[in-house]
This record gives structure tokens, sequence and C-alpha cells, in this order.
């Protein structure tokens, strides 16, 4: 969880808003610390949070939950996480074996065409489950209220799903988890973004996505690549107005720096070198950071309209 | 009475002859040790050389064991087919098992053209000869006076000395010798050869790249390659090297149509190739003509479905052979992808503009100067 951005979202785990879309979306750059930022987050909120993990081993996010302060194995034994390890799952579906295990969640798998039906049962039982489980277990827990967490929704575009399902797909879990549950549903969904290519409809797929997605959202936050390439020297830079940016204006700095939690994480796997240590490396910057607003239903104005700040990862 | 104070510290309830220690170090790492392989020292992954030692800097020590590294291929096949053969070689010394998938040559024809390794020693690793292990009772003739801490190492620096390095250097102009490549298992997958299946494909995977996929989980599972298996015996790495996938002779249009009709099978495949390394003790290079396909969209999503991935461009037969300011180099190399595994995100070296040049000894990846 990254204190820098909770405090521009204004959320913490005590408070956030209920019933949020968040999409997450990457141009030629990488997104995914976001999902563990929000992880923790609602992890820390005592939510009860349904994970769709398609492009990672469970171990991957659990490694890093960890250096942010919160155990994956755990929540899952508490009831608190439901999981679905897409790559897990896949296997048996490509391979066909004797036996049938595992969850028909990735039976898209064998025709596309038929949609994320499958999917889609799966993060509602996953999602309102929590009813239940309060009664099953002695002294089981009550958890907030629940969140999808999707990582990522492209992916399924490549194994064949139409952008149409994908975008099914999620006005459903919408529907589900923000309206009906009161929850909160965030997804990540990645593109090429290479506009200036002339797209026979090739690129349709994802574009397509990605605007469907931000019109369904009610907020968006946006990573991207340094326009002039990757950069050794961070600056600081925030710039108003979408349009104009201008590199190497020092302001102020803002970083997201991940010297914020300076606890070592409580048991540190044999060979790993903890992500937080005391000496300093040369921060760079991996993208920027934009947030952009969509639809103002909700009386919050977080902050200026479309600022941006510059991301980096001080070691 | 007292115990014996010989007891005291024994791990294991043996009697080891007298004039030896005891005394074992008791591992506290659950980090399996495994030939060829070191962690990485940013985030603790295993990782195993590519045998080219500017790559395995590219990608920030090496290829993490569980990962796949996409090679694009330059219009010749040329240098992609020979980072293919490093990286088999690099299997071969450290003594990994191979898994070689074609459907254009042979398996055994790319396996005969490995480069020799340039090892330190002449001597050959012969199987059968067990290294001198430390408990056995020692000649009094050959007990040191000085040295005598060292007394108990082997005293034959055979090839096994060799392979604890990490990554090794090839000589190209030469073949590696069949003493030593026949020291390492290797199993083989011909498309040719492969019975083709009738029964109907359960994906949108083509017959072929589920046949590969299937036996490449048949091999992982029979040779304990699985993570999950048990820990009875000692644990070694799988190498999958997989050249030219996507290509007509895998059945797959991608290459040949601009509009697929199965666009989605090699992705696919990738996908199940991704999902099984994760849970399995193998590295996979595969060498993708992506020249040829015009679907960019889709190249796209094959790299990010792949956790490394370059591209080379070789100036052979281009303009650029001729061009003074590239005389020195052989291509450039295009870093497309690298991974962020376990970790928000790593310390890696600059990759803009980077040109390879293919030396007898070496393969050398460095950053392109514009000598002006």
């Amino acid at each position: 969880m990254f204190t820098e951005l909770n405090s521009i979202l204004n959320t913490t785990p005590d408070s956030f808003t209920q019933g949020e879309f968040i999409l997450l979306s990457d141009r030629q750059s990488d997104a995914s610390f976001l999902i563990h930022h929000f992880l923790s987050l609602y992890l820390r909120a005592r939510c009860k949070v349904c994970f769709l993990g398609l492009v990672q081993s469970f171990n991957h996010y659990s490694a890093i939950g960890q250096r942010l302060g919160v155990s994956l194995t755990q929540a899952k034994e508490k009831g608190q996480l439901v999981f679905l390890e897409g790559l897990k799952e896949s296997l048996s579906v490509l391979i066909p074996q004797d036996t049938e295990t595992g969850t028909r969640a990735m039976d898209f798998l064998r025709d596309p065409a038929v949609g994320l039906k499958s999917l889609y049962e799966f993060v509602r039982s996953g999602a309102t489950s929590s009813g239940v489980g309060g009664r099953e277990a002695d002294g089981g827990e009550e958890w907030g209220p629940p969140v999808l967490l999707v990582d990522d929704l492209s992916v399924l575009l490549s194994l064949g799903v139409s952008a149409g399902a994908a975008l099914d797909f999620s006005h459903y879990c919408r529907a589900t988890v923000c309206s009906q549950l009161q929850g909160n549903v965030v997804m990540l969904a990645r593109s090429d973004g290479r506009r200036e290519e002339e797209e026979d409809g090739d690129d349709e797929g994802s574009e397509r996505l990605l605007r469907g997605l931000t019109h369904q959202c009610s907020l968006t936050l946006q990573v991207q690549g340094l326009p002039t390439g990757f950069c050794r020297d961070i600056h600081g830079q925030k710039c108003a107005g979408g349009g104009d940016k201008a590199m190497n204006s020092t302001n102020r700095r803002n970083s997201f720096s991940t010297k914020s939690t300076t606890k070592e994480p409580p048991s540190l796997l044999p060979g790993h070198r903890a992500l937080f240590s005391s000496f300093t490396f040369p921060a760079f910057p991996f993208g920027l950071l934009s947030l952009l607003h969509v639809t103002t239903d909700h009386h919050v104005s977080i902050s200026p309209d479309n600022t941006s700040w510059v991301l980096s990862c001080q070691k | 009475m007292a115990a014996p104070v010989s007891t005291v510290g024994k791990p294991s309830a043996e009697r080891l002859p007298l004039n030896t220690t005891s005394f074992q170090k008791k591992t506290r790492t659950k980090l399996i040790s495994i030939p060829g392989t070191r962690p990485s020292v940013q985030n603790g992954q295993l990782l195993v050389s590519t045998g080219v030692t500017s790559l395995d800097y590219l990608l920030g020590g090496g290829l993490a064991v569980g990962t796949v590294l996409l090679v694009e291929e330059d219009r010749y096949d040329s240098y992609s087919r020979m980072i293919l053969k490093y990286f088999l070689a690099e299997g071969v010394v450290c003594r990994h098992e191979l898994f070689v998938a074609s459907a254009q040559d042979n398996p055994d024809d790319i396996l005969q053209e490995l480069p020799a390794p340039i090892l330190d020693d002449v001597a050959i690793h012969k199987p059968v000869e067990q290294p001198r292990l430390s408990c056995e009772p020692q000649d009094s003739l050959d007990a040191m006076k000085i040295a005598w801490r060292y007394q108990n190492l082997p005293k034959v620096q055979s090839a096994l000395a060799s392979s604890s390095r990490f990554g090794h250097y090839y000589d190209v102009s030469k073949t590696m010798e069949p003493e030593i490549r026949q020291a390492a298992k290797c199993h083989r997958f011909y498309l040719t050869e492969h019975p083709t299946q009738s029964p109907p494909t359960h994906s949108t995977m083509l017959e072929s790249y589920s046949a590969l996929l299937k036996s490449l989980q048949e091999v992982i599972n029979s040779e304990g390659f699985d993570v999950a298996a048990p820990m009875s015996k000692s644990r070694n790495i799988l190498r999958i090297g997989l050249p030219s996938l996507g290509s007509a002779l895998w059945g797959d249009d991608l290459s040949c149509h601009d509009n697929p009709r199965n666009g989605h099978a090699l992705a696919t495949f990738f996908y199940g190739l991704r999902a099984m390394l994760r849970s399995s003790l193998a590295v996979a290079v595969v060498t993708v003509p992506s020249h040829l396909i015009q679907d960019r969209a889709l190249m796209g999503n094959i790299t990010r479905l792949c956790d490394n991935a370059i591209a080379l461009e070789s100036f052979k037969g281009s303009e650029r052979e001729t061009n003074p300011l590239y005389k020195d180099y052989h291509g450039l190399l295009h870093v497309r992808q690298v991974p962020h595994l376990n970790c928000l995100a790593s310390k890696l070296p600059d990759h803009k503009d980077l040109a390879f040049k293919l030396k007898r000894k070496q393969f050398t990846i460095e950053r392109f100067e514009d000598g002006l």
C-alpha cells in the first residue's frame, strides 16, 4: 500500500468510497504495481476480496504482498481472500485430464465464443459468500464490503474472447459488486497504445475494450512511459491540463517513495533482499501516473483535473 | 552417566568413520541448490544463464527459472538460432536436461551443431565416475601438513568444477564434442514424426501446439521437474528450446495471412506454456518469426504473455551492412520486455540502443555508440 497514492486519492483503509469501479490502464508500461497497492489496501480495510489472478501465480502476489505488509496465505485461510489462479486452472482445460478438478471459471478457454459466463459465476459466488461464511465457522469473521480485483482483463482478448464479451463481463461484475453489494471493482487493462499505425480493425479489440471500460468506470488511473523514454534522474513534475507536459521542471518531488514503510517484513524469505533497504539508489522514474475523472455523479472532487505525477521507486 | 560428547550436535544417527569430522552444517535456507543456477541479487529468484553473458546482464543477471524468453527472429534466423544454441549448450555444460521441439529441422541436427564450450581444463565429465567423498579415509602419505583444511576437498578437478561457474563461453568455430553432448539427457519433439491425433482439440489451440504442450507436461511430470513433486532426489532444471514457433510448418497461418483464422492459437499456447513453467523447474527460450506476422497487436499480446522478450535485427543483406556507422556490429538488439517477478520494480541496465556482434568466442551486446 503506498501512502502517497492514498493521500492523492483520499482513501485510507478505514474510509474509502464504496460502489466505485476503478480502471487501471497502461500504455507501453506496467501498471501492475497499482494492483498490489489496491490488494493490500482492501485487505487491510478488512474487505472481502475476490482476486482474479489471470497472469501471475499466487506466489508472486503473495511475495509482494508480504513486503507490503499483508499476508495473502493467511487471508485465504481465514476466508477473506478468494483467489482464482488462472494459470493453474487453465492447464486442466488446455491439456485435458481424465479427472475434472478445479473450478469451471477458465472454461472460456475451451470455446471463447461462448463468453465469460462461468468466470462471472465464480466472481458472484466469491463476492456473495460473505454472508454464508459468517455462520459457517465458529467465530466466523464479518468482513466488509466485497471487492473484485482483476489482473488483467486484456489477457482475455489474447485468448480469443471478444471485446464485447469482456465488456459484458465487466458490466455484470459492476452491477453485482458495485450496485447490489456496494463493493468496489478494480480492473487492469493493458494496451500497446500505438495509435499512429493504421488500424484496419487490428487493434480494435484492446482499444475498444479500453474505451468501453473508461465509459463504465468512475475513476481511471493511467500509467504511461515517459515521452522521452527511460530517464535516470528523477524530476518532480506536475502539469495541469492533460496536453502539455513540461519535462525537467522541478517544482516539488512527487514520487512514490517506498521508504514510507520502513519496517522490515516480519519473515523474510531466505535469499530475498528487502525491498526497502537502507542504502539509497538513484531513483529513476518509470512512468507517468495520470488521474482522470470520468464521471462526476460522485460529489467528490479529489484534486485538480488531469494532474500527472511522475512515478519513481526509491529502493 | 554423561552422554558422550561426540553425539551432541549430530544431525543424523549414523556413525561416520572416526578420523573425519562429523559436523554437518545445518542448512537454514530452503533454497534448493542446483548446479548452474544462482539466486538473483534483486529478488531472490533462481536464475540460470542463457549462455550469453551479456544477455544475462541485460535480463537482470540471468533467466529466472519458470519464465519464458521470447526471441523475435532476424530475417535469416541466423543469430536467433545462435542464441538458442548457446542456451542449449549452456544446459549441457551445467548438466541440465534439454527439451527441443522443432517442426522444420530434426532436433538431433540442432543438437549436433551446438558450439564447443571453452573450459579451463580438458577433463571430460564421465557420468560413472563419482567425485571423491570427503569421508573416505585419507592415506597418511597424502596427509597435508600445512594446508590441512583443504585435505578433504576432491583432488581431481573435473568438468564438474567448471560447471559451478555461472555463464560460460563458447567457441562457435567448433562444435561440441559428442562425449560431452551425450552426457546430457535430451528429450525431443519432432512434429513430422509425431503421430497426428484425430480427437478434436479442446480449445482454440492448434493440434500441433496441443500435442507439444502435452508432450512437455509428460516430460515435466515424469522426470520430476514439477515444483510440487517430493524432494526425494536431487533436482535439476529442464531447458526447453522451441525454434521457429508460429511458422507455417506448425500448421499456423499466423505468418501467412493478414487475417489468420486461428489468430489466438499461438497466444493460447504461450499462456499454457507460462502456466506450466510457473509450476516447474524449467526455463524456455522460444524463437518466433515475428517479421512474418503482420498483426502487430498480436505480437504485442504474445510479448506480454512472455516474461522476457528481445528482438534481433541483423544488418546482413541490408544497406546498413556497408554503412560505416555500423561496421563494428552485426545487428541491433531491442529489449521488448523484462519481468518484474516477485517485486514491484527492479533496477535494470539501460536498454536503449543496443547492438550485438557475434565473435568467435563471444556474443557481445553493447550500447551502440555512434562514434563521431
